[in-house]
């Protein structure tokens, strides 16, 4: 990621493109999320989705595959360049998390994120506290999943 | 056939279910795959990290109480998905060998007029560990078919 400093509030980054696969999804609802319309064609078909859909939490966890791979291409830029990485810190939780539509077997979603607001946390000035926009959109140009997600992010000369 | 439907949530009633120990190689397996960050894959990572010590992603949780929330009730549930969470906090960090339980807490329950064959419910949903300590708490919506479709609520 940027320094803190140096994001700017209503930049969008595209983190990736993912074309879901009726294998994975259906691996990982067996893991995690059982229920017949994510483990089971036959049963999906029948419900009101009316055919095998993506956990949740598949789409959710994919975005942040594409967020970490992003952020592991920016950081390796920054070292290409001989610049710093900041420190990222845990992320305290999310809010406003909207599964908007569906996600089938086929769909190609694009994962992107949006700086919101920057707050200079008060009790450690060293850290900076970035909230975003999250989202992912289907080759439709519908939005299949968003959320606002805050991140602790090391500030320049600190 | 599910046999828990709208109708049997009652507002204000706490329930926990299931338990679930936490391995060190699930939550490595789950990193590599969706969260790839070094305090999630490696013990000396973790240690230098703010977590404290190697400590599952937090998507991972999500998908834990997630597979709590199937396994205690919503397998056997007339469950139509959901719209989404309101809010998640991610509490304290999940170690190997923690052994998670889930509370279950019935907010608000409310019927749909356009779709008069389920209803929503409201859940806090708290992960709590050995000691009864939250390590994870969310807000979360559930469309969930009624048991008589379309019939007045008192």
């Amino acid at each position: 990621m940027k320094f803190f400093d140096d994001i700017e509030v209503g930049a969008r980054e595209v983190l990736g493109h993912h074309t879901f696969g009726e294998a994975e999804m259906i691996a990982f609802a067996r893991a995690y999320d059982p229920q017949p319309f994510h483990v089971d064609p036959e049963a999906a078909k029948r419900s009101h989705f009316g055919a095998l859909v993506a956990s949740g939490w598949y789409t959710a966890s994919l975005w942040m595959r594409y967020f970490v791979g992003f952020n592991v291409r920016t950081a390796e830029a920054q070292r290409a360049r001989g610049e710093r990485v900041p420190v990222v810190g845990p992320s305290p939780g999310f809010s406003n998390l909207h599964w908007l539509k569906p996600v089938y077997a086929g769909d190609t979603i694009t994962y992107a994120t949006e700086a919101r607001e920057k707050t200079v946390s008060r009790s450690k000035s060293h850290w900076g506290i970035l909230k975003a926009y999250n989202s992912g959109t289907n080759q439709y140009g519908d939005l299949v999943i968003d959320f606002e997600s805050v991140v602790l992010l090391e500030r320049r000369g600190s | 056939m599910p046999d828990i439907f709208f109708e049997d949530f009652i507002i204000g009633e706490v329930k926990t279910f299931g338990s679930h120990e936490v391995t060190r190689d699930e939550i490595v397996t789950f990193a590599r795959e969706f969260d790839p960050q070094p305090m999630h894959l490696d013990e000396a990572a973790g240690k230098a990290s703010l977590l404290g010590a190697l400590a599952a992603s937090g998507w991972q949780t999500c998908a834990i109480m997630m597979r709590l929330i199937c396994d205690g009730f919503l397998v056997r549930t007339a469950g139509m998905g959901s719209p989404g969470v309101t809010e998640n906090k991610w509490l304290a960090p999940v170690f190997p060998g923690d052994v998670l339980t889930l509370r279950r807490t019935v907010l608000e329950s409310r019927t749909s007029r356009s779709k008069p064959d389920m209803g929503l419910v409201t859940f806090r949903f708290e992960l709590l560990k050995a000691n009864k300590s939250p390590a994870m708490e969310q807000v979360c919506v559930l469309m969930v078919g009624r048991r008589n479709p379309g019939a007045r609520l008192a």
